[in-house]
């Protein structure tokens, strides 16, 4: 089983983070018969350990070390120490996600020939293109189980969905169904079936959800090849005269810093810590930080131009029943500038407790406009907007050198300001959320502000020139060959869909690639 | 409620008889606030008993539900009745009293109507002492697992099964 390697073997392959990157890579790798160490900041929970109760959960699973926040987002006000709600924990926010996992679309590849020049935006064509990806998304989804591909069936609709897709049918919307999830559909495939528990974010108590914390990494595990350490928090990247990685220091469970040699080293860590990392790594040689000698490095953050639309009828919806985000309408994901935006947006389905909705409502809002809204809770049904949002480079992750971790480790500051076109964008998703809802008789609409981000993307964002970015096409760094982004950092734009398809996608390949590399002793 | 006992030994008759009203949701009494009719009663320990019902009619004023009855308001707040606290809520609370004075009442308990309560509280919605309170009640009120079936809302549901059989699909006025 997980074989136990020494901190002194330069021969594994070092991986920081367990989530839809790192875990899946992991894994792939090991399944190669590459050797492989995972180290991982949080401690392991599986299914039995999961809890339904959305703060209870949240103290478990979430990370939340500290952070700050600058920009003009309203997350920056209402919760200025928590910028990402994200997993600190084996599988990372796999646990948390809720499934979604759609395809980018052909054109999203190429933001900057489509689009054209965006004031503001530093947009950039990635250097991959659908028809590459193709064959990696089957894979992904193969392995994932994602609903509506194969031969998977889709999910039944819950009483959220009905309400959504009666909406939508009734604006003229067509293509609404009940999502690509990569949550079990059917008694044919290794997880159980959804039992419409509901709680999807809290983790998945059944494991119907796709999670590398009890798919990938045990998978790994049981080849030999792969050992997850828990409760390890890397600190540093290392690397020798010669301009390559060599190891990485990091702080085990009790405290102690400890030194684990490498061959090579996969950053995964999400679009925080792994440009922190970066940074945090930085020497006489690399004075920036490794692996930004094009100082983008943190730059081009992206969380997704994101809202939801909450509305009240006059008769009970009882949203929380159920899969959470198992419904979609994809007619707005679609490039039509014309509508005064580039880029699309999806709209799914989701809800929350009682006890996130007065949170996240409108937070800081007090009073009976408030209260009533939370009054008419049972009656409520709800929809989550995602869309493609702009990268800008001073949207970015810094080091905040005021502010240290509990290991005395500068911690990430994240700026963020909406561009106009995320403004844009999101007016046109607020009203059209509001118009499906008003349409199956909506007494009440509420347009609610974006939650701290769970999709955190850009900041080591692949490019064709090394000038222009931080990896090349295979992820490894344009800088160091032996040092690769395996996270959603390394997207260059974020298109409209939900990333970890594309994440877990990516992965599949860069294992491909890194074996293959590493058998021809190029790294 | 736990902490919302009868003070003991006490009968309703003498709870009530040791007391005076305090605005028109409360009785006070020394140590003790209670309901006029005496369903529930909180013997305070650190905060002035007046200063509790007013931090208790705050609660509520700041996140009103009349569904919700004044023992959730109670167990919301009754964490700032406490040795560390209780000084810097007293203070904050004698500014709550101040402001109603200076709106021409004789303190925020007296002004009988919620608008006039409310309107006492957006003078002062900015203060760090009432980001203390409402923040505070996010989690103080709607985390009460008591609180959420009056919201419809019904909690964890793996142990029972999930929905799958229990109604996840059962809308029936589309």
């Amino acid at each position: 089983m997980a074989a136990p390697f020494d901190l002194n073997d330069d021969s594994v392959v070092v991986i920081i983070g367990t989530g839809a990157g790192g875990g899946t890579l992991a894994n792939e790798l090991a399944q190669k018969g590459v050797k492989v160490v995972a180290l991982e900041a949080g401690g392991r929970y599986l299914p039995d350990d999961y809890i339904n109760d959305e703060w209870e959960s949240f103290g478990q699973l979430a990370w939340v070390d500290p952070r700050t926040t600058s920009g003009d987002w309203r997350v920056a006000k209402d919760f200025s120490g928590l910028p990402a709600w994200i997993v600190k924990a084996v599988g990372g926010t796999t646990t948390h996600w809720a499934g979604a996992s759609l395809r980018f679309q052909e054109h999203e590849w190429k933001a900057a020939t489509t689009y054209g020049a965006v004031q503001g935006a530093n947009l950039l064509d990635w250097p991959i293109d659908a028809a590459e990806m193709d064959p990696w998304y089957t894979k992904a989804e193969d392995k994932m189980g994602v609903t509506r591909t194969g031969n998977r069936p889709g999910l039944p609709g819950n009483n959220n969905f009905k309400v959504f897709e009666a909406g939508a049918k009734a604006l003229g919307y067509k293509e609404v169904h009940t999502g690509r999830m990569a949550i079990q559909s059917s008694d044919e495939g290794d997880r159980v079936t959804c039992q419409q528990t509901g709680f999807c974010f809290q983790g998945c108590k059944w494991g119907a959800k796709w999670s590398t914390a009890y798919t990938e990494v045990p998978a790994g595990e049981a080849t030999g090849n792969l050992e997850v350490r828990e409760r390890a928090h890397v600190a540093r990247i290392l690397h020798n005269e010669a301009g390559k990685v060599t190891g990485v220091e990091y702080f085990d469970a009790d405290g102690h810093l400890q030194m684990q040699k490498a061959r090579i080293v996969c950053l995964a860590g999400n679009s925080f810590e792994s440009p922190r990392l970066l940074l945090n790594s930085a020497s006489s040689m690399f004075p920036d930080g490794l692996a930004n000698s094009s100082g983008q490095v943190g730059r081009n953050y992206m969380r997704h131009m994101t809202g939801s639309v909450y509305a009240v009828f006059d008769k009970p919806v009882r949203m929380w029943r159920g899969t959470t985000m198992a419904g979609i309408v994809q007619d707005e994901a679609r490039y039509d500038p014309s509508r005064g935006f580039v880029g699309g947006y999806e709209l799914e389905t989701l809800s929350l407790g009682i006890p996130f909705m007065a949170a996240f409502l409108d937070p800081g809002a007090w009073g009976r406009e408030f209260t009533t809204a939370l009054d008419g809770y049972e009656n409520m049904a709800g929809m989550w907007i995602v869309g493609e949002d702009m990268p800008q480079e001073t949207n970015r992750v810094t080091l905040n050198m005021d502010v240290k971790d509990q290991h005395g480790l500068p911690v990430v500051n994240v700026n963020f300001s909406d561009h106009p076109n995320d403004k844009a964008m999101r007016a046109h998703a607020y009203k059209q959320g509001i118009a499906m809802y008003e349409a199956v008789g909506a007494t009440r609409v509420f347009p609610t502000p974006p939650y701290p981000s769970t999709h955190n993307l850009g900041t080591n964002r692949m490019s064709e020139n090394a000038r222009d970015g931080v990896v090349n096409r295979w992820g490894q760094t344009h800088d160091i060959a032996n040092l690769f982004i395996s996270d959603g950092s390394q997207f260059t734009t974020g298109a409209a869909e939900n990333p970890t398809l594309t994440i877990v996608a990516l992965a599949i390949r860069q294992a491909d690639h890194i074996a293959s590399e590493m058998a021809k002793g190029n790294i | 409620m736990e902490r919302t006992e009868r003070p003991r030994g006490l009968t309703r008759r003498q709870l009530l008889s040791r007391a005076t009203a305090a605005g028109t949701a409360f009785v006070v009494g020394a140590g003790f606030v209670a309901a006029p009719n005496a369903v529930w009663a909180y013997e305070t320990t650190h905060l002035d008993a007046r200063a509790f019902a007013t931090l208790v009619q705050m609660a509520r004023d700041i996140y009103p539900h009349d569904r919700i009855p004044d023992e959730n308001y109670v167990a919301a707040v009754k964490g700032y009745d406490t040795a560390d606290a209780a000084s810097a809520i007293t203070a904050g609370l004698a500014a709550l009293d101040a402001a109603a004075q200076g709106k021409g009442f004789g303190s925020y308990l007296d002004a009988g109507w919620e608008r006039d309560r409310v309107d006492i509280l957006r003078g002062m919605e900015e203060s760090a002492f009432f980001q203390q309170i409402r923040g505070g009640l996010v989690t103080g009120l709607y985390n009460q697992k008591a609180v959420w079936p009056i919201f419809g809302y019904e909690g964890e549901s793996f142990s029972k099964g999930g929905y799958i059989d229990r109604g996840f699909d059962d809308i029936n006025w589309l």
